[in-house]
């Protein structure tokens, strides 16, 4: 029963929210069916489906809270997880950040389903991982990749009379190639939600084309230099830097957003007036659920309008302590972008360099947001509008906040994922001046 | 890599509530107090044995694994959270027609466990079809029915929770009333149950404890809107409760009268200097880029060691199984033939998984090998990989390292980083005299930031605490260190290490490797190091 229909779900927690004696009662129903496979130096070497199907109850006593899982859903069951939640809130500290459980919503459904992704079989696992290392076997490279694929469901109901019911699908598949002698290596990353228009046989021709065309690099010194970072590059410094757009901290003064002598920059210009970002739960690119982790509605919302900071992400607490209104906390981010790819970004440089790829990217001063991080699996050289040659991996240290005030350009958004983070973004590439390398790195 | 983003989970999605599935189910602390009848271990543990021998599988090992944890998660003076979880189940893996096939159940019952036997014998078999070359493992002797446990001396589990959190917000407010504006402080306790048994006639039940204090306080100027943070100098450890005892014996205090931490932690210590310290960080002077020598404090230096040392060696990198995640090795199997000069004559570097207190002890792997303490790098040259039954082979070894580690019953175990440690200086050697005779340096205590590219050449880390060396005598504190480094060149440039008076652990609880991600706790100790001429960027910025 790892995927609920919405009867099911509902008739399961009308009964829990029914069960409890305290002042509130959350329950939420979550399962999931996800499958994966796992392949490397050209051979299928793990793979899997993991189903699970989770009832979490919370209950609250004033501000003491208590919560308990359980997966079974008898009678019996739904009655000892109530009983636990209530006796682990009547012992818990009292939570003087306590805030009462959302009211009813009303939430206007996201397309976040696909029925050709939730039909995925272990077969079309298989095909993925056979097409993905025939076509590197065929010209003599090495894959290593992972698919991950999933179907899930989540529904919620509380003592309020809210109620909220919805499924979401989605596929990640990345491949790392590698020529058999180690000294080129070529990525390729897709994230869907529908898998209709995947083609793993397609994709890793890009990984296949940069891995022969990053051998025998060339070392640069390193500097600052014009960049075009692949949306791919661009999502790991903007995935995350958008993690420290919490209202609490900046107001609390540690936070790039907060202001000299106190408050947040709300208003202020921070980056370049072409960089504009926004959420919305119901994008069709990056559709998410339309509620956050509470149950608050997530709502369009812009982030960054013409370079200045227009919302932070405030908490039902904070929000009400500042005397603002909380809106659900987001599950994606869009930045807008022109119309030019990433080669025709190219065509339009004259000296500069392409990331394909950012790694192993950690904070080195959260004051500035610097980040310091990696090339990796296709760096270029460009050269009056074409890739000339191959060049060794760099080190960066740089500030998104300060790479995105060195627009040069904006090409047209893509959906990514960052390595790290949950994130599901549209992001450009972009070309930026004066991107900071510090040293360079002999990984290939 | 390290897990980013742990910390964030724990400490504020729980914060909202609800919890993420992969902790396990919710349940009151007196729970954590108990355990399975080993008698009821060993009779699913054969149902599984069984069944996958009647289905045809060449071997077998079963892990029925119960997984329990407790947070404390406290800022300033208010609990944020306290969550208890438990997880149950069994994991089989078996060989079959030369193949690996593993299955899960949480369901405790012969009949389930047995038909997951089958399941997983069936899936080896299907892998079977594709697999290239069949699974050769090293022999492991069958042990019989054996137990194991971490020495501790206070179980953490049986600790009150209003000890933990009346133990806390002390600490917190020890650090506000010395200077800090803010203050988180968090309590992890970890208790492993894993009995694990084997067609090689194993049945071994194990009773693994971790614990971890960690603490952030920071300090802002509201009328320069800087801010400066300083993290615990704490490590997570094999040990109970004991480990927060502060005990003066397990204090090492610094020439200029830094204190840093062996066996047993002062939290409440340690977070007063804390907050004097991220005070004098706002107003300490910029680091003057350069190359320095550097002095190397070991609650810095296991962090280094983890990224350049413990991760380049594991043999499932070195091969390429890792390729697309965490990535592979500089330093290849030509490299260990020609004994690779990985360090200088200084460096000795070892593996084991038996040291008391450190997060990789146990007493057998998680496929039943009796664990032990290995060579990887001796006098500087490169001698030994991390390899596990079915790699050993690879190597021309005939016994694995006993470094096979799953994360939660329902994962596949697989080759995990053991402890890795600098051996200490065989010279007697106090930090003071290795200060003494430096002229220009840095030296770093604490770990901060942290990033190495995918073969382990370029690494870059900062730290918690900076103070000058000058002419053989620590000065002023300073900020806007970070130190980069290629990994042969670090190495060699380690001109010595302080005695084993000096020796210390630091550690990770959270180490990520695999798709789908596992975590493993894994120690690191040494003893305080000298590096010359490092090179130190200066890493402040201006946004204007």
């Amino acid at each position: 029963m790892s995927i609920m229909t919405e009867e099911q779900a509902r008739a399961i927690l009308t009964k829990v929210v029914a069960l409890s004696k305290a002042d509130e009662c959350t329950a939420q129903l979550s399962g999931s069916i996800d499958g994966n496979i796992r392949f490397a130096l050209n051979n299928v070497s793990t793979s899997g489906i993991v189903s699970n199907t989770d009832l979490a109850v919370q209950v609250a006593f004033g501000k003491r809270v208590g919560t308990a899982t359980i997966n079974q859903f008898d009678d019996a069951s739904l009655a000892r997880v109530v009983q636990r939640a209530e006796d682990l809130a009547k012992l818990a500290p009292e939570n003087p950040e306590f805030v009462p459980a959302v009211a009813k919503q009303t939430y206007r459904p996201t397309n976040t389903f696909s029925q050709a992704t939730a039909a995925i079989t272990p077969e079309y696992r298989a095909k993925v991982a056979a097409d993905s290392i025939t076509a590197c076997k065929a010209e003599k490279l090495v894959a290593a990749g992972f698919l991950q694929d999933g179907q899930s469901f989540v529904a919620f109901a509380n003592s309020n009379g809210n109620f909220g019911y919805q499924r979401a699908t989605g596929l990640d598949y990345t491949c790392t190639v590698r020529t058999e002698d180690g000294r080129g290596s070529g990525w390729v990353g897709r994230n869907l939600q529908d898998s209709t228009s995947f083609s793993a046989g397609t994709d890793v021709r890009t990984g296949m084309r940069k891995a022969a065309a990053s051998a025998d690099a060339r070392a640069l010194e390193p500097g600052k230099y014009t960049v075009i970072l692949e949306p791919a590059a661009a999502a790991g410094l903007v995935g995350f830097m958008i993690n420290f757009f919490g209202a609490r901290e900046a107001d609390e003064g540690r936070s790039f957003l907060s202001k000299k002598g106190g408050g947040n920059k709300i208003g202020e210009q921070v980056y370049d007036p072409r960089v504009n970002m926004w959420v919305d739960p119901w994008d069709a690119s990056v559709p998410v659920l339309p509620w956050d982790g509470e149950g608050l509605p997530r709502q369009r919302q812009d982030v960054i309008k013409d370079g200045k900071v227009v919302n932070l992400d405030y908490s039902r607490f904070w929000a009400q302590k500042q005397g603002k209104t909380a809106v659900g906390s987001p599950g994606n981010l869009i930045m807008g972008g022109g119309t030019k790819s990433t080669a025709d970004l190219i065509r339009g440089t004259e000296k500069g360099i392409l990331v394909t790829r950012t790694w192993y990217i950690r904070m080195v001063d959260p004051q500035t947001v610097l980040l310091t991080g990696l090339t990796r699996d296709g760096t270029f050289y460009i050269e009056n509008g074409q890739i000339k040659y191959p060049i060794k991996n760099f080190r960066f240290n740089e500030s998104p906040v300060i790479m995105l005030n060195n627009i040069d350009e904006l090409g047209k958004p893509v959906r990514v994922k960052a390595d790290e983070g949950d994130f599901i973004m549209m992001l450009p590439p972009m070309k930026l001046r004066d991107f900071t390398f510090t040293s360079l790195s002999d990984a290939v | 890599m390290l897990r980013r983003e742990f910390l964030t989970a724990s400490g504020l999605a729980l914060g909202g509530g609800l919890l993420p599935g992969f902790m396990g189910r919710a349940i009151a602390a007196q729970e954590l107090d108990s355990t399975i009848d080993v008698a009821v271990k060993r009779r699913l543990a054969d149902a599984a044995l069984n069944a996958s021998k009647s289905a045809g599988a060449t071997y077998c090992d079963v892990r029925v694994g119960r997984y329990l944890r407790q947070f404390v998660v406290t800022r300033e003076a208010m609990v944020q959270n306290v969550v208890n979880t438990e997880s149950t189940g069994v994991g089989i893996r078996v060989i079959a027609d030369g193949a690996w096939g593993f299955a899960a159940t949480n369901d405790m019952t012969e009949s389930a466990v047995a038909a997951a036997a089958r399941q997983a014998t069936a899936i080896a078999k299907a892998n079977a079809k594709t697999q290239t070359a069949p699974v050769k493992l090293a022999p492991t002797p069958g042990v019989g029915e054996v137990s194991w446990r971490t020495p501790i001396v206070k179980n953490a589990m049986q600790v009150p929770v209003k000890d933990k959190v009346d133990l806390l917000l002390g600490v917190n407010a020890a650090a506000l009333a010395a200077g800090a504006n803010f203050v988180n402080s968090i309590l992890f306790v970890v208790n492993e149950q894993k009995y694990f048994a084997s067609t090689d006639g194993s049945y071994i039940d194990q009773d693994v404890h971790r614990i971890w204090a960690p603490l952030t306080v920071t300090a802002i100027d509201k009328a320069t809107g800087k801010f400066r943070t300083r993290e615990g100098l704490s490590a997570p450890m094999g040990l109970g409760f004991e480990y927060l005892d502060g005990r003066a014996k397990d204090k090492f205090t610094s020439p200029n009268g830094v204190v840093n931490y062996g066996m047993s932690y002062d939290m409440r210590e340690d977070a007063i200097a804390a907050a004097k310290q991220a005070q004098a960080k706002l107003k300490a002077p910029s680091v003057k880029p350069g190359r320095y020598d550097l002095v190397l404090d070991p609650s810095h230096t296991w962090l280094t060691i983890h990224e350049s040392v413990g991760h380049p060696l594991e043999l499932d990198r070195v091969l390429g199984y890792e390729a697309n995640y965490a990535g592979t090795s500089f330093a290849t199997l030509d490299k260990q033939k020609a004994r690779f000069q990985y360090g200088s004559d200084k460096v000795t570097i070892t593996a084991d998984k038996v040291e008391p207190g450190t997060l990789g002890a146990v007493g057998y792997d998680d496929e039943g090998v009796k664990t032990k303490k290995w060579p990887l790098i001796a006098d500087g040259k490169l001698v030994d990989y991390q390899a596990i039954r079915d790699q050993a082979h690879i190597l021309g070894k005939t016994a694995s390292d006993g470094c096979c580690y799953a994360d939660h019953w329902s994962s596949v175990q697989f080759q995990r980083m053991a402890n890795v440690s600098l051996q200490p200086g065989k010279a007697k050697q106090s930090v003071a005299d290795m200060i003494g005779g430096v002229e220009n340096g840095i030296y770093i205590v604490g770990d901060g930031s942290f990033s190495i590219d995918q073969q382990r050449y370029n690494a870059q880390f900062g730290g918690q605490l900076f103070y000058e060396i000058k002419n053989g005598k620590i000065g002023q504190q300073i900020e806007d260190v970070a130190y980069q480094i290629r990994t042969p060149e670090f190495w060699n440039a380690c001109v010595s290490v302080c005695d084993a008076s000096d020796f210390r652990y630091g550690g990770s609880f959270f180490d990520g490797k695999g798709q789908p991600s596992q975590v493993s706790a894994v120690s690191h100790g040494s003893s305080t190091a000298r590096f010359n001429g490092i090179n130190v960027i200066n890493t402040a910025r201006s946004l204007g």
